[in-house]
């Protein structure tokens, strides 16, 4: 029996891999066809710059704990990095296609809709990563001698806990939005968890200025691990080995996301109404 | 090919009266309430075969097939369409079927047809010589070629429509679940995407199950229909059976080269649209040739014809005289 599932499992698995280029370049398109929300999408993410106005002007007198005026630079510029390259808009299409029922034809292919979700969000990374690349330059300025460009394992880790915090933010979306198939307010609920999200994950204030005992809870939440962590990787707050252990744990709530999000996907199906038609 | 055992299907719907202060009383205390739309129904389909489901608006129509697609789960009973449990949605199932819905795309909104045929093709896992072989063949019936490369968007509804169905049609599947194919289409429209099912029907083996608000539909193509009515099935069976069981008559339809004299017209049968130079006459089929014969040796025709009454009729008075939870009926 277990042989079966094994041997099925490979065949999905190959069946993804030949699909996905497909899927991705579908996104890809379609990302274009929304070029100028992309724009403008962009230009609403000047929460860190505010941030980033604000605590230069507190640093200005001297540093704040560990952060000088040119931290505070590199780490807002970080942020405003890492939330836009790991921006995702699946909570809001995935409560609007099961409120909607237009989640029907997704769910008549034979791919899992969330592997065709994360392709569509995916595709939109590259674009994404050209318009933001001119604050690579004023980051490479702030915090140039501490950014990993010579180091290729802390280079490595970086990126890597930039693509975990996008795995890990799409999954939670996942997750959310996909309660949509039991209760009316998903987006409500995902309200709650932005508002949550800005202050544990470090968004709005690095958390090691945040009360100890808040820095401390935020280490065991996942919200630290979206956009936090990979920004302090980045520009250089956390050493090697404490990296690859943050990275770990990082690792852990993904797989734990991702069963969450399984497990209640497979609930949802039986709950999906497929309203409208 | 499609079995189907006792299914049922409840929803559990909200209900609230109109208004603010309903508003905020339902915010602490939300009524509920049970809307059976599918009550113990039960069917097969075998491959190859034609079936339309009627029946009117809430009548469980479209429950039927999402369930049959495995979009939605049964209450309670069971269905196997190919051998597969649709709620299992393993992929050799989702190879086999498609589901057209009139009310709902498949369609990449912003991108031209070709795109989601070209994603459909690598979702499919379809050969490509053999899914592009398909796509110019289903594209050459429908004539839409030059339509393929514009944004879905620019495309008119009927237009859409045709590409839906090569978009569901590319990975040739053996069962047809249509949902309202030809709404919003104009006439000679409708008429082409019905030769179309039909022809696919026909070359492919693929058994088609079909609900239609316009009879049309499926009196053209179904010579089987099911029909359900509040979540009851009241009649499974041929549908010219039906219709003699209901209207066991003959329309005679006569157009005059001039004004027939008055009273004529009454004496051979029961008038049910007159014009001043057109008349259409309700007789009993058995009487049909007696009635023709006399038209002809009396009145000033210039052409005739006979047909059945119309679908639309047959099922309004089927329908409206059937018990809320009337019991099923077969041929």
């Amino acid at each position: 029996m277990s042989r079966r599932f094994g041997g099925e499992g490979l065949r999905a698995a190959r069946h993804v891999l030949r699909a996905y280029p497909a899927l991705l370049r579908v996104g890809f398109a379609d990302m274009f066809a929304y070029r100028a929300e992309l724009v403008v999408w962009l230009l609403t993410m000047n929460m860190p710059l505010v941030m980033m106005a604000l605590w230069t002007a507190v640093a200005a007198t001297g540093p704040v704990g560990r952060f000088g005026q040119r931290e505070f630079v590199a780490y807002y510029l970080g942020m405003l990095l890492v939330r836009i390259l790991t921006g995702s808009w699946l909570v809001w299409e995935l409560t609007m296609e099961i409120r909607q029922g237009t989640l029907a034809p997704r769910l008549l292919r034979p791919i899992h809709p969330l592997w065709a979700h994360s392709a569509m969000q995916l595709a939109a990374v590259p674009m994404r990563a050209v318009l933001v690349s001119p604050l690579l330059f004023i980051l490479y300025w702030a915090a140039g001698e501490r950014l990993p460009l010579h180091e290729p394992e802390r280079m490595a880790i970086a990126l890597t806990a930039i693509a975990g915090a996008w795995m890990l933010l799409f999954l939670i979306m996942a997750i959310i939005g996909t309660l949509a198939a039991f209760v009316e307010s998903a987006l409500s609920i995902f309200d709650v968890w932005l508002g949550a999200q800005a202050v544990l994950s470090g968004y709005l204030v690095p958390l090691e200025l945040l009360p100890p005992w808040v820095a401390q809870a935020a280490r065991y939440l996942p919200f630290r691990y979206i956009l936090g962590f990979p920004v302090e990787t980045l520009i250089g707050l956390e050493s090697t080995s404490s990296a690859l252990h943050e990275l770990g744990v990082q690792a852990l709530f993904i797989a734990g996301s991702l069963v969450a999000a399984l497990a209640l996907w497979r609930a949802a199906l039986r709950r999906f109404a497929a309203f409208g038609g | 090919m499609i079995r189907a055992r006792n299914l049922c299907k409840t929803y559990r719907v909200h209900r609230r009266p109109p208004g603010l202060l309903a508003a905020l009383r339902s915010v602490v205390r939300r009524r509920t309430e049970e809307v059976q739309a599918l009550v113990d129904v039960s069917f097969d389909i075998a491959p190859g075969e034609r079936v339309g489901f009627l029946g009117p608006n809430g009548a469980g129509k479209t429950t039927a097939l999402k369930i049959l697609s495995g979009l939605l789960y049964p209450t309670s009973g069971t269905v196997t369409v190919g051998g597969f449990v649709p709620q299992e949605r393993r992929n050799e199932f989702l190879h086999m079927i498609t589901l057209v819905m009139g009310q709902k795309q498949q369609l990449l909104w912003d991108l031209p047809p070709a795109e989601t045929f070209a994603m459909n093709r690598a979702l499919f896992d379809l050969p490509r010589r053999e899914a592009d072989a398909t796509q110019q063949e289903l594209v050459d019936l429908l004539e839409i070629g030059a339509l393929i490369g514009k944004p879905t968007r620019q495309l008119s509804l009927g237009e859409r429509m045709k590409c839906e169905l090569v978009a569901a049609l590319l990975h040739r599947p053996r069962v047809l679940f249509l949902d309202e194919p030809t709404i919003g289409l104009d006439v000679s429209m409708q008429a082409r995407v019905r030769d179309f099912i039909r022809r696919y029907n026909e070359a492919t083996g693929a058994s088609v199950l079909l609900t239609s608000h316009y009879m049309e539909d499926v009196a053209a193509l179904c010579p089987r229909v099911i029909v359900i009515d509040k979540g009851h099935l009241i009649y499974d069976g041929d549908l010219r059976t039906l219709a003699r069981r209901i209207r066991p008559e003959k329309r005679i339809t006569m157009h005059f080269s001039s004004v027939p004299a008055p009273g004529e017209l009454d004496r051979l049968g029961n008038c049910v649209a007159r014009s001043e130079l057109q008349a259409t006459l309700a007789v009993p089929a058995a009487q049909v040739t007696e009635a023709v014969r006399a038209a002809l040796g009396r009145l000033p025709i210039s052409d005739i014809s006979v047909e059945d009454p119309p679908l639309e009729e047959i099922m309004q008075e089927f329908l409206g005289g059937q018990p809320a939870n009337g019991g099923a009926r077969s041929a």
